[in-house]
C-alpha cells in the first residue's frame, strides 16, 4: 500500500500546557498523566470532510441572519489557511462564534449585565476557496467580564474552529484585535509561552479589506500542521512530543 | 519549514453557538452495514464532578474499515450515508451519547490491521488545548495485538476500552476522566 506522511508535531513553546494555574478552569480538567506520542495512521491522516453542510450563505455574514441589522460597528474578518509550508489549505470548514457588541453571549450560561441584541446570534460558518481563502462579515465583539479573578475581562475575541484536512489538523483558538489594552493582562490569551506565537493571534487592521463607507477589515491568517516529509511508518516513537 | 501552527485556545463555555448548527449523535443512516452501537458515558473533572461544558467529536472508518477521505488508499467500499463524523454535547450531568455502526479494521504504522477503534477529540471549557484518545470494543481478540494500545501502560488501557452493559445488547458505556484516579489515556497526534 501506498505510504502517506503524517503531520508534524508541535514546535516547542508554540502551543498552551493543558494546566496553566493562572486559568483556573484548568486546574481540575487538564490531565496530570503524560500523553501517549502516537504514531500516525490512516486514522490520524484522514478526517471529516464537509461540503454540502456549508450551502448558506448567510452563514459567512453574521449581520444578516435576522430580520433587522445588529447594533455595533461593522467589520469584515478574512484571513487565508495555510499548512506550515504556506501552502494553502483549500475548501476546508472554519467556524465561528462570538459575543455580541455589548459582550453578551447569547448563550444560558452567559449571565453577564449586558443585553442581548435581537439581531445578532454570533455564529458563523464557511469553507475556504481554492487559495485557502475565507471570509466573514461580523460586528466587533465587545469586551466582558469573568469569574477567573478579581476584575478580569476578556479582551474582544472572536472564536475560530478549523478541521484542515486530517484528524491530526484539528485546531481550535481565538482571534484578538490589534491595540486591545486587555490583551497582556489576559490568562488565556498568555497559556502560551512563546510571544511570536501569542501574539500571531492579534488580527491586523487591514486597508485592503476595508470596505469604503461600510466595514473596517481586519486580516488573521491561520496555520495548521504540516506534512511530514517523512512517511509516517517510519516516523520514531516520541518524537517531540 | 517556514511557518508554526498556529496557537490553540480554550472553547471556552459557548462553544454552543459555534458548534451546534453541526451536532450529529447519529452517524450511520439505515442503509449503513455494520453492528449498530450506541455508545455513551460521562466527561468527568479531577474532582468527579460532570463537565456540562464539554464535546466529544468523533471520527471513525466504516464497518469494511474504510475512511471516508481522499487519502485513504485502500481498495474497500466507501458508503453513502456514513461520513465517520460526529459530535455530541455534554448535558448537564456530563453526559454524552452518539449512535454509530463498529468501525472495520484499518492499518496501523507496520501494516498490521489495528483493533476497531474509533478517535475522539474532547473540548471543554478549561481545556486550553483538545485531548485526544480513542474507544476500542471490549471482547476483540485484536485488542492484544493493537500498536497504540501497546503503547499505553497495561494498568492505564482499559480506559481506552468500551464497556458493555448487562441486559442492553447494542450498549456500550465509555467515560473521558479528564484528571485523577482513573485518568483516561490521551494521546499525542
Amino acid at each position: 500500500m501506498k505510504k502517506i506522511p503524517g503531520y508534524r508535531r508541535v514546535y516547542a513553546g508554540t502551543q498552551p500546557p493543558h494546566l496553566h494555574p493562572p486559568y483556573v478552569s484548568s486546574l481540575k480538567r487538564a490531565p496530570l498523566q503524560a500523553l501517549v506520542p502516537l504514531p500516525h495512521t490512516l486514522s490520524e491522516i484522514t478526517g471529516p470532510v464537509f461540503g454540502t453542510e456549508i450551502g448558506d450563505v448567510k452563514a459567512c455574514d453574521l449581520t444578516r441572519q435576522h430580520p433587522g441589522e445588529p447594533l455595533g460597528e461593522r467589520i469584515v474578518v478574512s484571513g487565508r489557511v495555510l499548512d506550515e509550508d504556506s501552502r494553502p489549505v483549500p475548501h476546508t470548514l472554519v467556524e465561528i462564534w462570538q459575543a455580541n457588541a455589548a459582550g453578551r453571549y447569547l448563550h444560558s450560561r452567559d449571565q453577564h449585565n449586558a443585553p442581548l441584541d435581537p439581531n445578532f446570534t454570533g455564529c458563523g460558518h464557511a469553507r475556504t476557496d481554492a487559495e485557502g481563502r475565507y471570509r466573514f462579515v461580523t460586528i466587533r465583539p465587545g469586551e466582558y467580564p469573568w469569574g477567573n479573578h478579581y476584575n478580569a475581562w476578556r479582551p474582544a475575541h472572536i472564536h475560530f474552529s478549523l478541521f484542515g484536512p486530517a484528524f491530526a489538523t484539528r485546531l481550535v483558538t481565538q482571534m484578538y484585535f490589534p491595540g486591545d489594552p486587555l490583551i497582556p493582562y489576559d490568562t488565556i490569551f498568555n497559556c502560551t509561552d512563546d510571544e511570536n506565537a501569542r501574539n500571531r493571534l492579534i488580527s491586523l487592521f487591514d486597508w485592503d479589506t476595508t470596505v469604503p463607507l461600510q466595514a473596517m477589515g481586519y486580516r488573521f491568517d491561520i496555520v495548521l500542521s504540516g506534512r511530514e516529509s517523512t512517511p509516517m511508518e517510519s516516523r520514531p516513537h516520541g518524537e517531540n512530543s | 519549514m517556514s511557518l508554526h501552527a498556529t496557537t490553540s485556545q480554550t472553547v471556552g463555555p459557548f462553544f454552543e453557538i459555534g458548534f451546534s448548527w453541526l451536532y450529529r449523535d447519529n452517524l450511520a443512516g439505515p442503509v449503513v452495514s455494520g453492528e449498530r452501537l450506541e455508545i455513551s458515558g460521562r466527561i468527568l473533572d479531577g474532582d468527579g464532578k460532570p463537565v456540562p461544558d464539554g464535546i466529544v467529536e468523533i471520527w471513525q472508518a466504516n464497518s469494511y474499515g474504510k475512511y471516508a477521505h481522499p487519502d485513504d488508499p485502500q481498495e474497500k467500499p466507501v458508503e453513502r450515508g456514513f461520513t465517520g463524523y460526529g459530535r455530541v454535547p455534554t448535558d448537564e450531568e456530563g453526559r454524552f451519547r452518539f449512535a454509530t455502526i463498529k468501525p472495520g479494521r484499518v492499518p496501523g504504522p507496520d501494516g498490521k490491521p489495528q483493533a476497531p477503534h474509533i478517535a475522539v477529540s474532547v473540548f471543554t471549557r478549561g481545556l486550553l488545548r483538545r485531548l485526544t484518545t480513542r474507544i476500542y470494543f471490549p471482547d476483540e481478540h485484536g485488542n492484544t495485538e493493537d500498536f497504540a494500545l501497546k503503547l499505553v501502560d497495561a494498568g492505564r488501557r482499559g480506559t481506552l476500552i468500551a464497556r458493555k452493559i448487562d441486559g442492553r445488547p447494542g450498549m456500550l458505556e465509555w467515560d473521558v476522566i479528564l484528571q485523577g484516579p482513573g485518568e483516561t489515556v490521551f494521546f499525542d497526534v
